[in-house]
Formats: structure tokens, C-alpha cells, sequence
């Protein structure tokens, strides 16, 4: 207990410089929190976009981001003709701009794809999709952007297109994306002939593996994987989450220099009572694990702060119109658990060299000392 | 010079042995111990008077294992407290050490100071807060246990860093100027306390201290001038 008392007795002498302490790890953690959030929603949105009723997902192989993908349209005739593909759907993904959004998500589909039947279709008919050229299908958020209506003409990109449907989707790639029927989105990109992926439905999901032998022996250009296996490989995906983390690490940097400082400043100032301690019997250990003690509480009540913080702060994002969809509160309890780690590991961390310093502090001299 | 006990019995055990210890500081610039030979005995007071600077606090901190010296020996009840291994239960269990200044820390209340080194020892907390009640009975402080060092008197914290100082139930007790810091009438009344003290826990005193008048009340009171101990010509 006293040795407890002597960990918080130390960061409550100095109050306000705990709590900057504190307040940086919070930060810190809730920044990561919230941008390791964001962009694992992100991602998971885009897998949802390709995984939406399919299970594999067929695009060129060695291709660093999907709109480079081509998939020629004789393997998307042979695929869905072979018995185990319940159906197969070609997407081409397309970016394009309007007069004040530089990036609207284009999807090129045709009238079978899932994303058009399964739809909430706020207005509209899907039955009337693809059945002219210059005929799209906004999603609800960008037909709210693009302050469109059913009947509309947008310009979008170079051309100007007929607004027959606006649908409601729970991703908020679809939701802000504009869905135009696959010839015409060919024509459109200059992708004639080809889209970027296939998306597979199987009739038994035990054919995946068969399925993918197949794609590679009769297409050694394209790639077949199921979608945990491309959410896992796709290397947009990697370098998002590597960003994430690089950014709240970053974060966490600073809030460990932040303890560090502190913990530095709380040794300095205590030097004679350390040595007291020392007299009084404290081994090296033991001094070591009152600095590290003392790092700890402020490195866990930081991240408590900032799980909070961050989680608050997701709430109130997922409220803003223009992320509808793109944030997903739900916080996964490995991220929650890799987070607090590392506000623990920074807090040690920061408080390593105070600690040394406070272990080779001579009680004979630091007696001595005003 | 060897100044040891005169022993009048062949079994009295000598706790404090210091044999031909030699401490400079500075690179030997400044030599504050010059051979000094010195033994106490189980039980025993022995004053150390000098003027300030003459090595007497010195002296004490290498018996505390606070410093080492440059060369000789120094043993703590036979053990030799130079090697870094016996330090820790030198300070825990062997020894037990008074500075002139209080030295207690000023946000734990009198009770938290005093429980430190039983921590230190890993001593469990029932014991040691059986034992400072009975310190505290002995030293007057028992109502003020919950106290913060800052609320008590000059004399108060004396006696509490006695009561520290005796809480692992050391065998010798080291009080550097332990009056030093209070006026006559608290420093008399704390130094006649620890005097009681030590004689009923049956503890070696080895004290510094300029007042001549505290020193004639220990067993033995040593001069030191310049590094060396010498015998009072009045003793």
C-alpha cells in the first residue's frame, strides 16, 4: 500500500504536469484510435463493396491497386459457365470528377449485379437500369452532393448523364458512388472489352479451392481469392493499415516524449527523497518499479482517456453527412488491446531513462543535495 | 591508533569495526579519514565530537554503506559492508541511520515515513504497524500517526525519523548530529528518548555530534581532529 502511495503521492505533487502527461498519451490514443478506425471501416467498406453476395473475387494478377485491373470479357463469359459459379458479376471501377468533388467512385455493373438488386432504391426503378447508354444510378449521398433528382441530367466527368434511380446502401463507397451500366462505363474509361474484377458466387462454398486452381491454370494472367484472403493480400489494404498505425505510432512518440519529460522532471526533482529511500533499504528494483509505476498509471489512465476520447470522438463523426458510411464505431478489441500495449510500452519506454537515472543516484551525495 | 572497546568481558561482541580506513574526496585532494581504527560493541554508545568537517559524518556513512572507502575495512556486525551484495541487508535489517535533518517525506503522513523501510524489507503490514504503535507509544507520536510531516513540530519529526530509523529492529543505530537541528530543550528531550531507546532495544549507538554536553551521556566519547580519532584528554 505504501508503495502504492508513494507512486500516486509522486504524480499528484505535481498535478498539472501529470495531466499534460496524461492528456498526451489520451491524445495520442485517440488519434490512433479514431484514424486506425476510420481506415479499417474504409477498408472494410471496399471489401464489403466486392464481397457483396459473392465469396471470390477474380482480378489480374500482380496489379497494385484494383482500377489498374483488366479482366477481358471471354474469362468473364467462361467463368460464369462453369458448373460450380452460381453467378459471376464484372465490375469496372472508375474515378471520376464534378465541379466541386474531385473523386466520385464510379461503378460500371450490369442490370444482374447485386449491388442494383439488392439495393434500398430510394427512387426510381432498377427494372430500368441499363436499358439506355447515358442512364446512372447515384447513390443516395452522392445524389445528395451532386444535388441531383430522379430525372436529373449531372455532368459527370466529361459527359452528361440521365439520373433514373437513386438507392440507399449501407457503404459509404456505394453511397457516394455513381453506378452506370457496364458497357457504357467501358466506353467511358476507354476500357473496352474488359472490367476490373469478377465477382463470384459459388453454388458450395467448398468449390473455393477448386475454383481458384481452375482461374490459375485457365487464366495464369488473373488471380482468384476469397475475400478475407484479398482483404488480407491486397496491397492498397496493407499500405492504409501500415499508414494508420505509422500515424498513431507518431502520435504515441510524442505522448511517450511527453512521459518521459515528466517522468525526467519528477526524478530530478525528488532526488533527495529518493535517497531516502534508498537509506531506508530500497533495492535498484525497487526504486525502478516506483519511476515505472508511476509511467504506468499515467500510460493506462491515458489510454483509458483516450479509448474514450477516440470512441466519443467516432460517435460524433459517424454523425457527419459526408463520412455517412465510411465510420464504423464498432471498435475491434485487438485494435483496443494493440493500443493500450502501446501506450504501455511508451510509457515504459519514457520512463527507462529516468529510471536508470534515479537508480544510480548515490544516497550519500543526494543527501547533500538542495 | 586502534580506539577499541575495552572489553571487560570476554563476551562482548563488537559490532563496529573500522581497521585503518582511509577516505579522500576529489582525487584524494581532500582527505577526511586518515587511518582510522575503530571498534563499538554490542550495546555500547559511543560519541563522536569534532569540529565540522573533520570526517565524523563520513565515518558514519561508511558503517551506513552510504559510501565506500578509498582503503581499509569496514565491518558491520563481522561482515564487510563494501561489497555491493550485503548493502541492501545492511540498510534493511542491520542498521539504522538519524540525519541531522529529519530527511521524511513531506506528503506521506507520519505513519507512511515510518512504514517505509518495513516496505523496503518486505516486512508485512501487520507486523510493521504492530511495531510502530509500540514506537510510537514509546516516543509520544501516537496520536499523531496520520499526520503529515508538515504538521509536526521541529521535535516531532526528529523523534519520527527515529522511530523510522528503529523500525526494522536494527541492531545499530548511526545519528548524525541527531539534535543538530532543534533547539536545546526538543534536541535534549529527543536525544534522552533515543538514549532510552537504545538502551531498552538494546541497540550499538554511534552518534556525530558537537555537543559535548550529549556526548558525556554515551558510553564512550571519541574526538576526532583532522581524520584521526583520538581518546579525550578528559574522558
Amino acid at each position: 500500500m505504501i508503495f502504492l502511495k508513494l507512486i500516486v503521492t509522486n504524480l499528484l505533487r505535481h498535478r498539472i504536469r501529470s495531466f499534460i502527461s496524461i492528456a498526451g498519451i489520451a491524445f495520442s490514443v485517440a488519434a490512433m484510435l479514431t484514424v486506425v478506425t476510420i481506415l479499417q471501416g474504409a477498408i472494410g467498406m471496399f471489401s464489403g463493396i466486392l464481397s457483396s453476395d459473392s465469396e471470390i473475387i477474380v482480378f489480374e494478377r500482380n496489379v497494385s491497386d484494383l482500377f489498374f485491373s483488366n479482366v477481358p470479357a471471354a474469362a468473364v463469359n467462361e467463368i460464369a459457365g462453369w458448373p460450380m459459379v452460381s453467378h459471376a458479376d464484372p465490375v469496372l471501377f472508375g474515378i471520376v470528377s464534378s465541379a466541386d468533388h474531385p473523386i466520385i467512385t464510379c461503378f460500371g455493373v450490369t442490370a444482374a449485379d447485386a449491388r442494383i438488386r439488392k439495393a434500398t432504391w430510394i427512387a426510381g426503378d432498377k427494372r430500368a437500369f441499363a436499358q439506355h447508354p447515358d442512364d446512372v444510378v447515384l447513390g443516395e449521398r452522392a445524389a445528395e452532393f451532386l444535388s441531383a433528382k430522379l430525372d436529373d441530367h449531372v455532368p459527370i466527368g466529361h459527359g452528361v448523364f440521365h439520373v433514373i434511380g437513386i438507392v440507399k446502401t449501407a457503404n459509404g463507397f456505394e453511397d457516394g458512388g455513381v453506378f452506370m451500366p457496364l458497357d457504357s462505363a467501358q466506353n467511358f474509361f476507354h476500357k473496352q472489352g474488359t472490367s476490373s474484377v469478377i465477382t463470384i458466387k459459388l453454388r458450395s462454398k467448398d468449390d473455393a479451392a477448386s475454383f481458384k486452381s481452375r482461374v490459375k491454370a485457365a487464366f495464369p494472367n488473373l488471380v482468384g481469392l476469397e475475400d478475407a484472403e484479398f482483404t488480407r493480400s491486397y496491397s492498397q489494404f496493407k499500405i492504409l493499415k501500415a499508414t494508420a498505425w505509422a500515424v498513431g505510432g507518431c502520435g504515441l512518440l510524442l505522448g511517450g516524449l511527453g512521459v518521459a519529460n515528466t517522468m525526467i522532471m519528477s526524478v530530478f526533482t525528488r532526488i533527495r527523497e529518493i535517497a531516502i529511500l534508498r537509506v531506508c533499504g530500497f533495492s535498484n528494483t525497487q526504486i525502478a518499479a516506483m519511476i515505472f509505476g508511476e509511467s504506468a498509471v499515467v500510460s493506462m489512465l491515458g489510454a483509458a482517456s483516450g479509448l474514450l476520447a477516440g470512441t466519443c470522438l467516432l460517435c460524433v463523426l459517424k454523425l457527419v453527412p459526408a463520412l455517412h458510411g465510411y465510420v464504423d464505431v464498432t471498435i475491434q478489441p485487438v485494435v483496443m488491446l494493440i493500443v493500450i500495449l502501446l501506450a504501455l510500452l511508451t510509457g515504459i519506454a519514457g520512463a527507462l531513462y529516468p529510471a536508470i537515472y534515479a537508480m544510480c543516484i548515490r544516497a550519500v551525495e543526494a543527501l547533500r543535495f538542495e | 591508533m586502534s580506539l577499541a572497546k575495552e572489553e571487560t568481558s570476554g563476551q562482548s561482541r563488537i559490532l563496529l569495526r573500522a581497521e585503518d580506513v582511509w577516505k579522500s574526496y576529489d582525487e584524494g585532494a581532500i582527505a577526511v579519514l586518515r587511518g582510522v581504527n575503530l571498534e563499538a560493541a554490542e550495546g555500547e554508545t559511543v560519541a563522536l565530537c569534532g569540529p565540522s568537517g573533520c570526517g565524523k559524518s563520513t565515518l558514519l556513512h561508511l558503517f551506513g554503506a552510504l559510501d565506500a572507502p578509498d582503503s581499509g575495512r569496514v565491518t558491520v556486525n563481522g561482515v564487510e559492508v563494501n561489497r555491493r551484495r550485503n548493502l541492501l541487508r545492511l540498510l534493511r535489517h542491520e542498521v539504522g541511520i538519524v540525519f541531522q535533518l529529519h530527511n521524511l517525506i513531506p506528503d506521506l503522513t507520519l505513519q507512511e515515513n515510518c512504514l517505509i523501510p518495513t516496505v523496503a524489507a518486505g516486512i508485512d503490514h501487520h507486523t510493521a504497524l504492530a511495531r510502530l504503535h509500540q514506537l510510537a507509544e514509546r516516543t509520544g507520536l501516537a496520536n499523531r500517526l496520520g499526520h503529515r510531516i508538515q504538521k509536526l513540530s521541529g521535535g516531532e519529526r526528529q523523534r519520527t525519523a527515529l522511530c523510522r530509523a528503529l523500525m526494522n529492529k536494527p541492531k545499530i543505530l548511526l545519528a548524525d548530529e541527531p539534535t543538530g537541528s532543534l533547539d536545546e530543550r526538543s534536541g535534549g528531550a529527543v536525544f534522552e528518548l533515543l538514549l532510552d531507546l537504545v538502551a531498552t532495544e538494546g541497540v550499538t549507538l554511534l552518534m556525530a555530534t558537537h555537543d559535548r554536553s550529549l556526548a558525556r551521556q554515551c558510553d564512550r566519547q571519541l574526538e576526532m581532529h583532522d581524520g584521526r580519532l583520538h581518546e579525550p584528554a578528559s574522558a
